[in-house]
This record gives C-alpha cells, structure tokens and sequence, in this order.
C-alpha cells in the first residue's frame, strides 16, 4: 500500500466508509465525520502511520486534503 | 485580518484589555447585527427591549444579553435546520428543563480551536495520555449530544490512549486504572473530569481502597461546578489538598463554562482565579439596577463570547454569583479579566430579575 492508499484506509476505519468515497473534499461534518469520530480517525492515522500528531495538527486536521498537508510535517509523503 | 482572527493568532492570554475590548465589540456588534437579521425569537426580544442594531454599539457592556434559561424554554437558533451539524444539550440539574444549542460547522470548529487555543497554552501541544473519569457510554449518543459528552470529546482531543476510568455503575475500574497508570509512570498524563466525578467516584473510592499514587507531573482538569461538593462541605482548597494528598497530583485546574457557550471556558490559574481567554469576557451585574459592577463587588455573572455564530448566545446573562479580582495583573502571568464565581443566584432574586429583564426576554418570544 502507498501512502496515499494508508491514508484512505485510515479514514475508511475511523469513518466506517468505502475507501472509493474518499476524497480531498471530505471535510469534518460530513459522512460520519464528527467529534467523536474525530478522536477515532486520529488514532487511526496514528496506527497507520506509527506517527503521533501534536494538539494543534488534530485540532487544524478538518478535511481529508488537509490530512495529507499536515502528514507531510511527519514526513509522510505523498 | 478581521477581529476575530487577530484574536486567534494572538498568543493566549498576551492581549491588553483595551485593545482586547476593542477587537471583542467589532466581532459582537457583527454578532448581534447578524442575529437579529437570521434569528426571529432575537428579533422579536430586541425590539421589545427597544434596542436597535442600526448604530453599533460603543462599549461591551451596551451589547444587550439573554438569560441563559432562555435557551431551555425555546429554540432559538439564526441557521435553517439544514445547516444544524449538532445540536448540544444540557441535563438541567435544577429543573426537568433542558438547554437546545445549535450548532453549525463554523460554530463547532470555532469552538474546538478556541478550546485548543487555552488547553494547549495550559499543557503544551503534546498529546498526553489520558485518563478520563466518566463511562464510555457518555460519547455514544452522537445525534444529541449531551453537554457532559460533548465536554468529554473536546478535552479528548489533547489526549491519547484514552482510558474511560468508571464502568456503567459509575465504578472505577480499579485494577485497569493501577495498570494504566503505571504503564504511564514516566510521563505527564491528563486526567479529565467532572468535578463531583473526580471526587465521588475516583478520589473517594481511591481513598476507602487506601489506594495511593505519586503522579507528581500529571495534569487534573475539572469542571462542571462546585454545588454538590459544596453540599458536602468540600471547598476547590480541600479538593486540591485531598488529591495531592491521594495521587500527588498538583498540577490541577478547575474551569468555568457552560454549554449555551462552549469552547469558551474560564481556566483556574495557579494563584486559584478564573481567567478571560482572548475571545471572552466577563461583565458583573447589579441584579437591581442591572449596571455593571466594579472589581471587588459581587452580582450576576455575563459572559460575552465571539464563537456563537449559529445562535445568538454572543452575550448571556449567567444564574450565578462572580466577582471581578482583577484586570491583567494577576500575578499568574495571563492577562485579561480575572474572577472568583461565588455560586448560584439565590432563587428569590433570580425571581427579582425575572419580573424585569428575564420576564420581558421571555414573554416577547412567548
């Protein structure tokens, strides 16, 4: 899997969605993307990735192409 | 830059009153003027309090406020229920009523970052493990969340390897907590929890096991208010002593917030006083001649805030009891409006209030 392919993965646990509906589009309030859903999908992309975000990259982290930026910090690339 | 991201990408707590004042009443005439364009119920109270938004305000304290229980008679919101994300509720303690917020998408970030701007300034940007003392059944509603839920998700956002310490009889889950705990002996954890919580069913139960932990660099954040503890004669002095004495902690913050205003808390300093962050303030009120009192004198609390975008909760009129201490000299270091709260309104003159500013509030959206 590359890297972009983790990242989908990632969102599809947390978010218990199809890996296809997966776009930069997807943003924080959409699908089943909420609070709590949040906290699920921050341990997911941790897992992943074996990477731990700081507060502010989880709070800042509100779309699936803002993910990918903040990854990038982490040396994740894409 | 507009108000309110000047607000924001100021270091928390660094602002001079003044200044802070200045860049609150551009967001909360914005604020007002918006909501009384999109929200009917404020419309309809603003008129009947003979304000008009055509000239905005000159000071803070001329933006006019609402009762915080009006928000548990009506829903009141300035978005069409599509743009609703989530709605918040609280459980009225006091009454069967309860309190309907909601909140759309810009709202609910507004609130996380603004939450994430005074939590991060308290313990760092590192994410600690944590340890929260309530169920995991809290958060599993996610349609209506309750405030207590809500709270709960928020501070979870600072944390990781989140651990619900109490089981769904509201038990510790003794033998995990000591696990958890010690697995983490090496680093500063998080505890969070509500304030009768951490005492009934963590400290007290810790204390009658003769339980005992040195967890000297751990952080406490409490909060959800004092009434029950004060029933039993337990004072924020004798909390901090009893958990330092039980788990060495002393690191501990109880803060003020209620959820017609979530995001925008009032964090314990170390010298024990409340503080304003950036984008809230206090005012306190005669509950007489509803002026705003001076530093010193005790009356009703108001809580301005710039984060309610999706309903007009921008000015409240608190059911409690604060006094002002200070204004950006506290010796703690944050600047801002410091203050004590001194508990509820008593229910007679809260019924005082209610004949002139709260009935006329009420009846105009009845």
């Amino acid at each position: 899997m590359n890297n972009l392919e983790k990242l989908k993965k990632a969102f599809s646990d947390a978010l218990e969605i199809p890996t296809e509906t997966i776009n930069d589009e997807l943003a924080y309030g959409s699908e089943s993307w909420d609070s709590v859903a949040h906290l699920a999908l921050v341990a997911s992309i941790e897992t992943e990735f074996d990477i731990m975000l700081a507060s502010d990259d989880v709070i800042d982290m509100s779309s699936f192409l803002k993910a990918k930026e903040i990854l990038q910090k982490y040396e994740v690339k894409f | 830059m507009n108000a309110i991201e000047e607000l924001f990408s100021l270091p928390e707590y660094s602002i001079d009153n003044s200044k802070k004042r200045k860049l609150l009443l551009m967001e909360l005439n914005e604020l007002t003027r918006f909501h009384y364009s999109n929200c009917q119920p404020y419309k309809n109270i603003l008129n009947n309090l003979r304000v008009t938004t055509e000239n905005a305000f000159d000071n803070i304290e001329d933006v006019p406020y609402l009762p915080v229980r009006l928000f548990k008679t009506q829903k009141i919101q300035s978005i069409p229920d599509s743009e609703v994300l989530k709605v918040l509720t609280s459980s009225g303690t006091t009454n069967q009523q309860v309190s309907h917020i909601a909140l759309n998408r810009e709202t609910s970030l507004l609130q996380v970052k603004a939450l994430a701007s005074i939590i991060t300034s308290y313990i760092g940007n590192k994410r600690l493990p944590m340890i929260i003392i309530d169920t995991d059944a809290t958060i599993k509603n996610k349609s209506s969340m309750s405030a207590r839920g809500a709270g709960l998700v928020g501070l979870s956002n600072f944390g990781r390897n989140h651990f619900f310490a109490l089981d769904e009889n509201m038990d510790l889950k003794v033998d995990e907590f000591i696990n958890y705990i010690d697995k983490n002996k090496n680093e500063p954890m998080l505890i969070f929890g509500f304030t009768f919580m951490v005492w009934q069913y963590l400290y007290k139960k810790l204390k009658d096991s003769g339980i005992k932990a040195n967890l000297s660099s751990t952080i406490l954040i409490h909060s959800g208010g004092w009434k029950k503890l004060l029933d039993q004669a337990v004072s924020n002095d004798k909390f901090k002593s009893e958990l330092f004495e039980q788990l060495g902690i002393k690191k501990i913050y109880n803060f003020y917030g209620m959820v017609e205003q979530v995001g925008s808390i009032f964090m314990e300093c170390e010298e024990g006083y409340l503080h304003t962050p950036n984008f809230a303030e206090v005012l306190i009120r005669d509950y007489i001649t509803w002026k705003t009192l001076p530093t010193g004198e005790t009356g009703i609390i108001q809580t301005l805030s710039i984060l309610a975008k999706s309903y007009p909760g921008h000015s409240l009129l608190t059911e409690d009891l604060g006094t002002i201490v200070g204004i950006d000299n506290c010796k703690c270091g944050r600047k801002g409006t410091y203050f004590t709260v001194n508990g509820r309104v008593p229910k007679a003159e809260l019924r005082g209030c209610s004949d002139t500013h709260a009935e006329t509030v009420l009846n105009s959206v009845r």
